[in-house]
């Protein structure tokens, strides 16, 4: 019996030569990630243990992300927990304020994570790092915690769930719409306990910026990770950037799935989810007069260079609606520095926008962005629960770069082809 | 034996709304707690009586990875968590932290104030209100080994040490 890419990563690093479903292993893990919310709960852990020290510096990444810049006196509290562990343990990954990054931007970018790699990080979107052909996954911090002093993790082995994506994309189609409409029909448990294999002509095409998008949003169908096959473009991409070796693993033809659903990209138009899950997903023709008081285009979903392109090119030369509140937030200070060589700042401010420094801030309802009551945000960030974005008497609706920027002119949630 | 009362909750409660995002610039537990699920039911720490119970339908605790969830819930003196079924990240936070919860295929049957004689040993969750049993899903084995050392960071320690 052949093997799925995933279960070919959990064999390597647990030193076996085959796993199946259902199995526990113990494994190796390249690297751990934390950031500022969890990684406090994760250093108190280990210092009540009595370790003394870390399975290895290089391998432990503490991103203060969440609420930096600090928003309060409590988050400089907690984000100083990780500066001094950082410091103390001589962390090669620390990343202040002027390094930073959303973490699932920044690690992909700065090659930390490659393909191949074995990845915890306690936080939930860390499953983005499939889209190079990576298993990562998130736990929480006291997962992070036993993990900072064996450099090891137990796992059930995943079922997986193959999903093709046939055909080709229309006009202003994302990886963000594809992963919407896949959470629209399977539900936001639809891939509980399961690995989602992200296969077809679409995904052979798609850039690794919409990749990320996809696999970053896989946990919101409750998948234990999404992964793409490594490819061409994958090699492209990582080439330049990784720190360490990787390797390129690949499902087997023979490997076995607990289901196969294929999808039909030419009948797939851009998606909005609308409150209060990811589920809740219609086309966006179907969307009609849902005013707005405020758009964000960032996040670890979609915070990208081509994202913020993406939405220049429809911002460009037009104005932000009166009384809308739109705020751009490229998701790495890399991103920050290409977008604003590119021209892309003017763009954005001339039309009536705020460009933010990186943060996840009102992704999460942290800061830089908080929604009051009764209020509307169109975002494309990955969750609109009840206020995720602040009042828990407000509204999120979830899209791509390109409807969030046609809906900053107008002021409702609108299709660029209607501008 | 857990005996309580229960607080019924829906589908896919998640941990925006057990403990919402904008109390976690701390993670001291009692703090967290005053919080918790004060965004499904904003009255919840003023009404629930400490030993009691939540029952929930599928997917409880999707979302974040925040272990300030369970924390929260723990800290609340919750005495156990009933659903159909939980999110990944959730229920493997509760194992490592030591929050009791049970998978019970029957949970949409229970309501809200029902009260509950929960048997974790033997497996069986008895509603004395509608004179009811429910079978609970199985604790996998090696779930069973992390609470029988008290926790994950317990479990390494003695691995470490061993």
């Amino acid at each position: 019996m052949g093997m799925t890419i995933t279960e070919k990563i959990f064999a390597a690093h647990a030193g076996r030569d085959g796993v199946t479903p259902g199995e526990l292993i113990n494994a190796k893990l390249d690297i751990v990630l934390a950031n500022d919310i969890t990684a406090p709960i994760a250093i108190k852990e280990f210092r009540k243990s009595g370790a003394k020290k870390v399975f290895n510096k290089d391998k432990i990444v503490f991103v203060p992300d969440h609420f930096a810049p600090n928003k309060d006196i409590d988050s400089a509290e907690q984000c100083k927990l990780l500066r001094d562990f950082a410091r103390e343990h001589d962390l090669t990954n620390y990343f202040e304020v002027g390094k930073m990054g959303v973490e699932h931007a920044l690690l992909p970018e700065q090659g930390i994570v490659v393909p191949g790699d074995l990845i915890i990080g306690a936080d939930s979107h860390t499953c983005t790092y499939g889209a190079l052909g990576a298993f990562s996954t998130g736990v929480g911090s006291t997962d992070v915690a036993a993990a900072m002093i064996t450099g090891e993790a137990w796992f059930k082995i995943p079922q997986t769930i193959k999903f093709i994506y046939s055909g080709s994309l229309n006009k202003w189609v994302s990886g963000k719409d594809l992963i919407l409409y896949t959470i629209g029909d399977i539900g936001v448990d639809g891939a509980l306990y399961s690995s989602m294999e992200l296969t077809g002509e679409v995904i052979d095409s798609l850039p690794m910026s919409g990749r990320l998008t996809m696999a970053n949003m896989a946990i919101e169908a409750g998948a234990k990770n999404g992964i793409i096959q490594p490819d061409e473009i994958t090699k492209k991409y990582v080439e330049t950037r990784a720190k360490r070796e990787f390797k390129f693993y690949e499902s087997d033809p023979d490997a076995s799935y607990s289901k196969v659903i294929e999808y039909d990209c030419t009948k797939i138009e851009p998606q909005v989810a609308c409150p209060h899950l990811p589920e809740n997903t219609k086309p966006v023709s179907e969307v009609s007069d849902i005013t707005i008081d405020q758009v964000i285009i960032g996040s670890c979903t979609n915070g990208r260079l081509d994202d913020l392109r993406v939405a220049a090119e429809i911002m460009k030369g037009k104005t932000v609606a009166k009384y809308l509140r739109v705020i751009v937030i490229p998701a790495t200070q890399q991103i920050y520095k290409d977008a604003m060589a590119e021209g892309l700042f003017d763009i954005f401010i001339d039309a009536g926008a705020a460009v933010s420094t990186p943060t996840c801030g009102p992704c999460l309802g942290g800061h830089m962005g908080i929604l009051a009551k009764g209020e509307r945000a169109l975002a494309t960030t990955n969750r609109n629960f009840v206020g995720r974005m602040g009042s828990p008497e407000s509204e999120v609706y979830l899209a791509n770069p390109a409807i969030a920027a046609a809906s900053a002119i107008t002021g409702k949630i609108t299709s660029p082809d209607a501008l | 034996m857990i005996k309580g009362t229960t607080w019924k909750f829906g589908d896919d409660i998640n941990t925006d709304e057990i403990i919402p995002a904008r109390y976690l610039n701390t993670s001291a537990p009692e703090e967290l707690a005053k919080h918790c699920m004060e965004d499904a039911d904003p009255d919840f720490m003023k009404n629930m009586k400490s030993g009691d119970i939540i029952a929930a339908g599928k997917n409880f605790g999707c979302g974040s990875s925040r272990e300030h969830a369970p924390i929260a819930i723990k800290t609340a003196n919750i005495s156990c968590v009933i659903a159909k079924t939980f999110a990944r990240i959730f229920y493997r936070n509760c194992f490592n932290m030591g929050l009791v919860i049970l998978e019970c295929k029957d949970a949409d049957k229970i309501d809200n104030k029902d009260e509950l004689e929960v048997d974790t040993e033997n497996g069986i969750i008895k509603n004395l209100t509608k004179g009811e049993e429910y079978p609970v899903s199985p604790i996998p084995a090696f779930m069973q080994e992390l609470i029988d050392d008290g926790g994950l960071m317990k479990h390494v320690s003695k691995k470490i040490n061993a």
